[in-house]
């Protein structure tokens, strides 16, 4: 009770898809030999806590954040620029992560007061402008960022798939620095969520639910609704660079495709939706649920596409080409938005029927 | 406060002319930078055109969001579409677009810029019914329905045309520029001019001649009052709704010929771009709108020529130049 900050998933379904879920990822080195099952899992990992950490902007405070990639990006791109430039070393770790934490809650301070001292409705036109400028700016500084192509690096030694710490023993397991640096991503994740969950319980967190609700209530009550939007957004892009980080250390590359482009951030609103906004379990769910359909269902299309094209059928080979997997996507966006806007885990919670699942105690 | 007698003209509000001033102020600072005077006006120039064409696909977007507070992250799909259905006119007649007479030329170049009018402004019927209706007065859900909507119709669109850029030639008349002394000037941007600047005057015409101009003017100030009065707002919208489609449409086949191709993922590009200038203008404001397309047209070509580098971010900055001096635009229509 006390780790999850008093806040249970309260739905004996629920608890159980989420148990599940965290013990299959925990146990995916054994369970699911080969790299890809446990690349989508440290995906999902990554992926949990970088949606939950905009599940706060979006699911508690109610703003629609176009710029949380860049924070995600701002993280990945400070790992891989330091690592590259320092070479393969913990000091080039530490580097990155004093300079890219910091960057991202001071872009999102001066984002957050400047947006916020404009007009409210400006904050997601105004993030999505900021945000497609940074992305410009990254792929245009190449002698920084390595343009289009990107920056790969090694990690430290002590991270490398080729450092085995555990030889072969009689199950057959080996553990080796690619499996320790899964772990390394499954408990930093594991930790953010816990924080975010903590945040969102504590008072600041409840005044965050009340400036949802009814801003000019929640002003005259009292509370600086300034100072604590623009606190949850820097939160946010804190969390979402420490993702960012994660996100690099992993795929041991950071670049404009996995770390900053705006299908990525389509892909983080897809997955709150889904999930749940403003639950925080909703992230982990939505982006256990989006990441394996796109890894496994992508080339079910592909199949699909195939015997349609073969059956003779206009349009259809086209429309299921696995290239187009975000037209359904986007269908499915819009058809979860109107028709369950509290997503998996609020109808798991209430059965669908409760406006906001996230206030309700 | 003077009293009025009753057969005195109302007294008119203050015209706030400090915006208007601001491009016309912007335009002469670059003189002496751009150095060449024929330069500068070629420069000009083309910062008039690109402002124009970017005129015409927000002006919609901004009355729309005046009008029903509807945020719209959608836009930027009607613009995209209309470039794609140009081009399915331009296709079977490309013989008559390569003639290098004006009238063949025109006889193309209407019929598809009209006809891809229609087809946006029929796809934004079936937007405001589908995507819209359904989550009226909810602004989180209306930016995350209509962002869905965006993907699906930029992803509908590479399934039908391909994800290949497709050359969208201009027509041979259009080509060239007209020289007078130095001063080169294309021809195609003196059209797009023209074009924006008949837009804008006949949207004002509207707003501020007719009665239907009258509805939505009051509509903007205050939705509950027109329709206390008797007027059903929301087929008042549906119209304007459409309309904004529709000169998006005009605006994608405007940017297309300017481009040259027409690729899906322009109105990515050109919704940060609109948003930029609405936001400028002042939500709601079709002056305001006109000036910052503008605005963001001469920071784009003159940044472009002085610091090639910094015209990435241009946008950025101006946008929050304006908005340190005016928060809420630089001309803030709406109460809300």
């Amino acid at each position: 009770m006390m780790i999850l900050s008093g806040d249970p998933p309260r739905s004996r379904v629920l608890t159980l898809v989420l148990v599940v879920i965290i013990l299959a990822l925990a146990a995916t080195p054994f369970l699911f030999p080969g790299a890809k099952a446990l690349n989508v899992a440290a995906k999902i990992c990554v992926f949990a806590a970088l949606v939950a950490s905009y599940d706060l902007l979006l699911g508690y405070t109610g703003s629609v954040s176009f710029a949380h990639t860049m924070f995600y990006g701002i993280g990945s791109y400070a790992i891989a620029i330091a690592l590259y430039g320092m070479g393969p070393n913990w000091a080039a770790v530490a580097t990155g992560i004093v300079v890219g934490l910091p960057l991202a809650a001071l872009l999102a301070l001066a984002i957050g007061l400047f947006s916020l001292r404009v007009a409210a409705i400006f904050f997601a036109m105004i993030t999505l402008a900021v945000a497609s400028a940074f992305q410009v700016l990254a792929s245009q500084l190449s002698w920084l960022t390595g343009g289009e192509d990107g920056r790969s690096f090694q990690l430290p030694e002590l991270l490398r798939p080729g450092t085995v710490l555990i030889s072969k023993n009689l199950f057959g397991f080996e553990i080796n620095g690619r499996i320790l640096t899964f772990y390394l991503v499954f408990a930093i994740s594991t930790l953010m969520i816990l924080a975010l969950l903590r945040v969102v319980n504590s008072p600041f967190g409840r005044v965050l639910q009340a400036i949802r609700e009814n801003r000019f209530r929640a002003e005259a009550l009292g509370f600086r609704t300034v100072f604590h939007l623009t606190y949850a957004n820097c939160l946010a892009a804190l969390v979402a660079a420490g993702a960012g980080i994660l996100n690099a250390l992993w795929l041991r590359y950071a670049g404009p495709d996995t770390s900053l482009s705006f299908s990525i951030m389509l892909d983080i609103l897809l997955m709150v939706v889904i999930g749940g906004m403003g639950t925080i379990y909703g992230a982990i769910i939505g982006a256990t649920i989006f990441i394996l359909a796109q890894n496994y269902l992508q080339s079910l299309m592909g199949v699909a596409s195939k015997a349609a094209s073969e059956a003779g059928l206009p349009l259809l080979p086209g429309l299921l080409h696995p290239d187009r997997w975000l037209l359904w996507l986007g269908l499915l966006f819009i058809a979860s938005v109107y028709f369950f806007p509290t997503g998996v885990v609020g109808r798991l919670r209430h059965g669908g029927g409760n406006k906001s699942a996230g206030a309700s105690h | 406060m003077t009293e009025l007698a009753a057969t005195d003209p109302l007294p008119k509000p203050k015209r706030d002319i400090a915006p208007i001033l601001l491009p016309i102020a912007l335009a002469l600072i670059m003189i002496p930078l751009v150095g060449s005077p024929s330069t500068w006006l070629t420069l000009t120039a083309a910062s008039l055109a690109m402002g124009m064409m970017i005129f015409i696909m927000a002006s919609g977007l901004t009355l729309v969001f005046g009008l029903m507070d509807v945020l719209n992250f959608g836009h930027g799909a009607f613009i995209a579409v209309g470039a794609y259905i140009a081009t399915l006119v331009f296709a079977p007649f490309a013989a008559s677009v390569q003639a290098d007479t004006l009238w063949v030329n025109l006889a193309v170049l209407a019929p598809a810029a009209l006809l891809s009018m229609a087809v946006s402004g029929a796809l934004g019927l079936v937007v405001e019914r589908v995507l819209i209706l359904p989550v009226y007065g909810q602004h989180l859900k209306q930016i995350l329905m209509t962002t869905g909507g965006l993907i699906v119709a930029e992803q509908t669109l590479y399934a039908l045309w391909g994800p290949q850029i497709i050359p969208m030639p201009l027509p041979a008349s259009l080509r060239g520029s007209f020289i007078l002394g130095d001063v080169a000037i294309a021809k195609y941007r003196v059209l797009a001019m023209l074009i924006g600047l008949a837009v804008f005057i006949a949207i004002q015409l509207v707003l501020n001649r007719t009665k239907l101009g009258l509805l939505i003017r009051a509509g903007v100030e205050n939705r509950e009052m027109v329709e206390a009065l008797g007027y059903r707002i929301r087929r008042l919208f549906l119209g304007v709704f459409m309309t904004g489609s529709a000169l998006a449409g005009l605006g994608g086949v405007m940017w297309a010929l300017y481009r040259e191709q027409v690729h899906a993922s322009m109105s990515d590009e050109l919704t940060v771009l609109i948003f930029v200038v609405v936001i400028i203008g002042g939500l709601g404001s079709i002056g305001g709108c006109f000036i910052g397309a503008i605005l963001v047209a001469m920071v784009a070509n003159y940044g472009g020529f002085l610091v090639p580098k910094l015209a990435l971010v241009s946008n950025i900055l101006l946008m929050v130049a304006v908005l340190m001096w005016r928060p809420r635009g630089l001309y803030a229509v709406t109460s809300r």
